[in-house]
């Protein structure tokens, strides 16, 4: 028994460790890589740069939270980048034609939580890949961001609209508000609901998880539909932010999402993730990014070491499944 | 790598096959121990026992998908140990597997030469491709056309292509694993025909079969195993009796770890009433009652995972119904039968049942957490970590705590959690599909503690398994499906290992 005793221990001390790294790992690094920007770069800690760091965080963290949940349940969604764009140019339009903030902005969530549900129906009940079908609607949200905009951007003039982006609170950017209430109610809601444990438990086995009650469809359909109508509030900061909808804004901003969520340290394959993954996977990117304008890295430099880090986040999902 | 051409030459036409001493061990498990017998060429050989006697490991040791743990193959002179399909291929061994090797998707004849094409420069010569494929298929399958897609040939036809494409590489060993289990009678005349045949040219032919009508149809001798050790051969067919046959297969010493105390049942719960559904072939009727344990036996594609499935929502049923305390049950999906109390463990534990990283707690929360949370979403911190405590404490689940995840347990402890997760919700109707299956002798007694604890709570509990003495260890009463078919039906008292046995092997085919 005693050897026996003693063989049991040692793995499992190492599988605490590993639990540790798997969780708190990446937001350390994220800290470090703060902290080596502020000491080695002028200006980073300014409160102008602060700023802007935060502005950068928002549209980026504010997609990734429900994107985690796309990618805990095992699923993609591809289509956030189109919505973002469609979101800005609804609520433009709608704003321009009934001159209402109100109606403007209900227009835009309300896009945003349609193409979510077709995603999410589509993909549940019909049982489509993930892939496939956000890629088709990707384009097709892309496409009628260009229509209902003439393929141009649309002003606002209401200056109401302006306070999603550009407003503040004791000095702290909205966007940037928003944007730590959803990394706090997104967190809160994975662990603390049923819909929360049950996405994390399609993702892990998602037969077990049926035979075991969850309802399946029903979650997957949830998920996609608040990932819309989130991407859509992001949309919406953005058009205010920018004080006008733009029908081209967000291309292959999905992937930069993706790639916060994966670098982060949530898994492709379904079944982990949690919000401080989703934090240190958006600081990190939106810190480097940051720190490469600072230091005036030439753009085409700045493409290379951003697919360099993606890959780095595939090749460590890969590793850790070992 | 192995040379084939020098251990072709090695080999001649008139070898026999000798396995000598091989023993297999995985993690924990000794699936197959020194297992010795010799294979004689020109003859059919038999190889018999129940599910998980070690017959299929021996086969895959054979045909290199395993390597021996112990022991080593013989042909002729040669002592061999295959690392890997190609090696047990160019020492002319070939195993034709329940589940066929061949591309779907792609002709006959590249399927019989995958890998060694006929080409030039990388152009593949078609007409040679389709003049040698049909040399291959002439005797053997007339009626194939070698330029026919593999996806459209008959089970039957694809199972004479594997025999063609095994027969191009000039095995000498050929190895069926049972290999009529999905054919129609036509086509397994037209099997044992061409079976007959191998043998007559001095083949050694190994025959993985359930069914006993084929192996004294067809076979020379019979070699019997059990749990993964070899009982005996018998070389005269002649001289032995289907029931001599049956004790063999069954006989063993019994250890009592069932703890089988008898029990008052109450009224009915469940009436299943001529149920029909996907692996049924004809319609079954039977009805549990209150506190009773059901043993559903039967061997491997007898229905009785089907029949469990329709029970728990899983499938649909298309035809009869199913009575719950007299209130005919809607089954649509897995969810119904959860809400009325009808709870199913899945076979498949790693597939169906846990949530590999998913803590302990929430693999047994999950299912009863939406009952306890507030307004049916937002959890109850308190009853979570409660109940997961509770749970892990009766049903004495090894984990070192409740957050670990489910994947670094057991099989036993896994499967204490599942039954865990049942135990947090309203039950009637337990059905477990193979309990004990990969689960070792501890964790084994403690399950069927469980089982006949909740019995006696009055819980009706529908047990499937394919180990007889389990079935006959644990059950107040016994049904036996065949081949989709309720083949029998037994009280406790009545049952045993060779009228079990008798029920469940198909004799005829209808």
């Amino acid at each position: 028994m005693t050897t026996q005793d003693s063989t049991l221990a040692t793995p499992r001390k190492k599988l605490d460790m590993r639990r540790f790294l798997d969780d708190w790992v990446m937001l350390l690094a994220a800290f470090a890589i703060f902290l080596l920007c502020t000491l080695l770069i002028d200006n980073f800690l300014s409160p102008l740069n602060m700023r802007g760091l935060g502005l950068a965080i928002s549209t980026t963290g504010i997609a990734a939270c429900t994107m985690l949940y796309c990618l805990a349940s095992g699923h993609f969604d591809l289509s956030v980048g189109s919505v973002i764009a469609c979101s800005g140019v609804v609520a433009a339009v709608v704003m321009r034609d009934t001159d209402s903030v109100f109606l403007g902005v209900c227009a835009a969530l309300g896009m945003g939580l349609i193409v979510g549900l077709i995603n999410g129906i589509v993909i549940a009940k019909l049982r489509v890949n993930a892939l496939i079908t956000t890629l088709a609607t990707m384009q097709i949200v892309r496409g009628l961001a260009y229509i209902f905009a003439n393929g141009k951007a649309v002003g606002v003039s209401q200056e109401a609209f302006y306070v999603f982006g550009n407003g503040q609170v004791f000095g702290v950017p909205v966007p940037i508000l928003i944007t730590i209430v959803c990394f706090l109610f997104f967190g809160w809601l994975l662990n603390y609901t049923t819909y929360g444990r049950n996405t994390m438990a399609i993702g892990g086995n998602q037969e077990a998880a049926m035979l075991a009650g969850v309802n399946v469809d029903r979650t997957k359909i949830i998920i996609f539909a608040v990932h819309g109508l989130i991407g859509a509030l992001a949309g919406v900061i953005l058009a205010s932010r920018m004080t006008s909808g733009q029908p081209m804004i967000g291309q292959g901003f999905e992937l930069t999402v993706i790639s916060a969520c994966v670098l982060g340290g949530v898994s492709l394959s379904g079944g982990v993730g949690m919000i401080r993954h989703v934090i240190a996977g958006v600081l990190i990117l939106a810190i480097i990014e940051n720190a490469m304008n600072l230091k005036n890295i030439d753009t085409f430099y700045q493409y290379v070491i951003r697919g360099s880090i993606l890959l780095l986040a595939v090749v460590i999902d890969r590793l850790k499944q070992r | 790598m192995p040379q084939p051409l020098a251990t072709q030459a090695l080999t001649s036409n008139t070898d026999s096959l000798r396995f000598n001493g091989i023993g297999k061990h995985f993690p924990g498990v000794q699936v197959l121990a020194n297992i010795s017998f010799v294979a004689h060429p020109g003859q059919v050989h038999a190889l018999m026992g129940e599910n998980g006697a070690g017959k299929s490991t021996l086969l895959k040791i054979l045909g290199g998908a395993y390597a021996p743990s112990s022991g080593n193959l013989q042909i002729g002179e040669q002592s061999l140990v295959f690392r890997s399909t190609a090696e047990s291929i160019a020492n002319r061994v070939a195993v034709i597997h329940q589940e066929l090797h061949l591309v779907p998707e792609m002709s006959v004849a590249e399927n019989l030469f995958l890998g060694h094409l006929p080409a030039r420069f990388g152009l593949i010569k078609r007409g040679e491709l389709r003049h040698q494929a049909l040399q291959l298929l002439k005797g053997l399958a007339d009626e194939i056309d070698p330029q026919e897609k593999v996806a459209r040939l008959s089970l039957g036809q694809r199972q004479l292509v594997e025999i063609a494409k095994a027969l191009s590489r000039g095995a000498h060993v050929i190895a069926f694993d049972e290999p009529t289990s999905s054919l129609s009678a036509r086509e397994i005349d037209r099997l044992m025909t061409i079976i007959g045949r191998l043998r007559d040219e001095g083949k050694v032919v190994l025959y993985v079969s359930h069914r006993m009508e084929e192996v004294f149809r067809i076979c020379n001798a019979v070699t019997v195993f059990k749990d993964g050790r070899y009982v005996r051969t018998f070389e005269q067919m002649s001289e032995l009796s289907h029931d001599q046959l049956v004790t063999c297969m069954v006989g063993r010493d019994i250890q009592d770890i069932y703890d089988y105390r008898p029990r008052e049942c109450g009224e009915v719960v469940l009436k299943v009433d001529r149920l029909l559904g996907p692996g049924l072939r004809e319609p079954v009727s039977f009805a549990v009652r209150k506190g009773e344990i059901l043993g559903l036996f039967g061997l491997v594609g007898a229905g009785r995972t089907e029949l469990l499935r329709l029970l728990g929502g899983l499938a649909r049923h298309s035809g009869g119904q199913v009575e719950l305390q007299g209130v005919a049950l809607k089954l649509r999906s897995p969810r119904d039968a959860i809400a009325a109390g009808v709870l199913l463990c899945p076979e498949d534990r790693k597939k169906e049942g846990i949530i590999p990283l998913a803590s302990v707690a929430e693999n047994i929360n999950i299912s009863a957490r939406g009952a306890h949370s507030t307004l049916g979403c937002l959890l109850r911190g308190v009853w979570e970590r409660d109940n997961a405590d509770r749970q892990i404490h009766a049903l004495n689940v090894k984990t070192p705590t409740a957050s670990q995840k489910i994947m670094f347990l057991s099989g036993g402890n896994q499967q204490k959690a599942i039954l865990g997760r049942w135990l947090s919700m309203p039950m009637k109707v337990l059905l477990l599909d193979e309990p004990t299956r990969g689960i070792d002798i501890g964790a084994k007694a403690e399950i069927y503690q469980i089982i006949h604890r909740l019995a006696a709570s009055g819980i009706a509990v529908i047990v499937v398994s394919s180990d007889l003495m389990e079935v006959l260890g644990i059950s107040d009463r016994i049904l036996v499906l065949c081949e989709g078919v309720v083949s029998g039906e037994l009280p406790r008292a009545q049952a045993n290992e060779s009228n079990l046995l008798q029920m469940a092997l198909p004799r005829q085919r209808g």
